[in-house]
């Protein structure tokens, strides 16, 4: 059988024969993983199954990220059970403080994922690797136990929806668009069930990055992967990683569910407006939306690239003095990065809180949470009611450019037009 | 098996941030997280249901992040069973886990209003609504999720090959 790049990855793992979309398999798994929210919960499933010892302690990552750092007694509580958990393990990939960042950020940035590997995360955003080229899914806690102690778990095999984008990337225009585009067309339960493979020269063209940041949202059409062919920018990408993977593309003949096409030629930056990410309209649509807070950061663009897009629209210009806008490069050698290109200064001098890797305010979690009536334009990828605080807030989501754009000038403003 | 009791019905796209807001994400006990379950549509909702009752949802029920605390809290909650016209895949999965019941019927969902009596037969996949008189059929589950649910879920299937 001709296989689609989601069953290629799913077949290098399993013993059975894949042969069609439906089929039940049990896989190996290359890494799995929790965060300070979902880790808790999975230590505790892990000692009621009567698990002793993790299948392999370099093949589990826990990365205290949610509420990092620390925002109050019971979360602390919470990772300090973690903590003890990953000494008792001998846990290689433990991560709180100065090494950790956002976990599907830091994860690719230390080689721990790639091409052909098979993640499963105690966290929705998991398929986010897809953009490497990994099948890389979300499950709960206990899910994410049962890997632990047995390196394997069981999965239905997807069917594929194939997304196409053709043309050329107006400028202002980029990753972020692309995705907000597809939910807005396909809705949030779109790909329920379901996984996305994406293609096409906009798709060749794109950097490693913004592959990640496209995979990233493939669960808020409900998906579950979305994944991107291995090409010479991934083989180069996680050779600076210190890994050796190979070049992937779906099979001649492979079978799709349907195929959806886009010609992003003269496309507008997108806006997903509340409460839901499928509310989708461009830029010159949303007018007149006065904004009290601006956040760049989030596993979906908290990246330098994200963080030079957003520096490049600010420099030179100042933050509407009523906006607080929040900057989270989302890990510490993305922060560092950043400070040695100036970025961290531009953003200073136009008036940005710069905070630490954090997930924080996409959650609601800390460190930018909106009162009554408050509304904010985030990088993140979700902007379901009460989100990021007050149920009577409101949540925009949008590229780093027009999220810069709009914080210059207090509500939700179109890059193009500075 | 069979269930009785009131339903409690909510839109599409029930996220997993109504189901439970991440503030109440700090704690892991069934308890404490059920008298904050649905939180996040409506404050104090929760008050509404009695042990037993039945959660009736829209489209693509649990959508949103995969904290298994949504369906801990639902279960907490009092509620053993979600009848819903679609689910979110991991939602689905991490209930199964849990042991909360997920009954996926499309759109028969409109044969149920908030607060209607139902029963439900789990064995023959009859739903009856008794306030309105009316009979659902649905679907027996898929075979691999049933031989899945015969072992007791997940903690008992690993806790089984753990020990082969």
């Amino acid at each position: 059988m001709a296989h689609t790049l989601v069953q290629k990855v799913l077949q290098k793992h399993t013993d059975q024969q894949i042969t069609e979309a439906g089929q039940i398999v049990q896989c190996n798994v290359s890494l799995a993983l929790a965060n300070d929210i979902t880790a808790p919960l999975a230590i505790k499933s892990f000692r009621a199954m009567g698990a002793t010892k993790v299948f392999d302690k370099d093949r589990v990552a826990l990365v205290m990220d949610h509420f990092t750092p620390q925002k109050d007694i019971e979360s602390a509580i919470q990772v300090k059970g973690v903590r003890e958990f990953a000494a008792e393990q001998d846990i290689t990939h433990y991560y709180e403080g100065g090494d950790c960042g956002v976990e599907h950020a830091l994860l690719p940035e230390l080689g721990l994922v790639g091409p052909g590997d098979i993640v499963v995360g105690a966290d929705s955003h998991t398929c986010t690797y897809g953009g490497l080229g990994a099948f890389a899914t979300g499950l709960g806690s206990t899910d994410v136990a049962g890997a632990m102690a047995l390196g394997s778990t069981w999965f239905k095999v997807p069917p594929t929806i194939k997304v196409v984008y053709n043309g050329t990337l107006p400028a202002y225009v980029g990753a972020k668009d692309l995705i907000l585009k597809l939910i807005g067309e396909i809705g949030v339960a779109g790909a329920l069930y379901k996984a996305l493979e994406f293609a096409g020269p906009v798709v060749d063209a794109l950097d490693v990055e913004g592959r990640m940041c496209i995979a990233n949202m493939a669960i808020e059409a409900g998906g579950k992967c979305g994944l991107f062919p291995v090409d010479a920018k991934t083989i180069a990408y996680t050779a600076e990683r210190g890994r050796k993977d190979e070049l992937m593309v779906a099979d001649e003949g492979a079978v799709y569910e349907r195929v959806v096409t886009f010609d992003v030629s003269g496309m507008s930056p997108q806006i997903a407006c509340p409460h839901l990410p499928e509310n989708v309209k461009p830029v010159e649509d949303v007018r007149n939306v006065r904004v009290n807070q601006v956040v760049v950061g989030s596993c979906t663009n908290g990246r330098i690239s994200d963080l030079r897009e957003a520096a490049a629209i600010l420099k030179g210009r100042k933050v509407a003095k009523h906006v607080r806008a929040i900057v989270l490069p989302a890990t510490p050698g993305i922060w560092k990065q950043a400070l040695k290109e100036g970025l961290i200064e531009t953003f200073m001098d136009a008036g940005c809180i710069v905070g630490p890797a954090t997930c924080g305010p996409c959650l609601g979690g800390h460190m930018g949470i909106l009162a009554d009536g408050e509304v904010a334009i985030a990088t993140t990828n979700r902007n379901f009611r009460g989100r990021m605080g007050s149920l009577e807030s409101e949540v925009y989501l949008s590229s780093p450019c027009v999220a810069a754009a709009s914080a210059i000038a207090g509500e939700i403003a179109d890059p193009r037009a500075l | 098996m069979s269930y009785q009791g009131t339903a409690h019905k909510v839109g599409d796209h029930i996220d997993t941030d109504a189901i439970i807001p991440a503030r109440f994400l700090v704690t892991t006990d069934t308890k404490e997280l059920g008298a904050n379950c649905m939180e996040g549509l409506e404050a104090g909702w929760v008050k509404r249901v009695k042990e037993g009752d039945i959660m009736v949802g829209g489209e693509n029920f649990g959508c949103g992040s995969s904290r298994e605390h949504a369906p801990i809290s639902i279960l907490g909650a009092g509620i053993p069973v979600v009848v819903a016209h679609s689910f979110a895949r991991i939602f689905y999965r991490n209930s199964f886990n849990m042991g909360l019941l997920l009954i996926e019927i499309g759109d028969d969902i409109a044969k149920i209003s908030d607060r209607d009596e139902i029963s439900i037969d789990v064995e023959k996949g009859v739903i009856t609504n008794k306030t309105t008189g009316t009979e659902i059929t649905y679907p027996p589950l898929p075979t691999f999720m049933r031989e899945f649910l015969d072992k007791g879920g997940l903690i008992p299937y690993v806790r089984e090959k753990l020990n082969a």
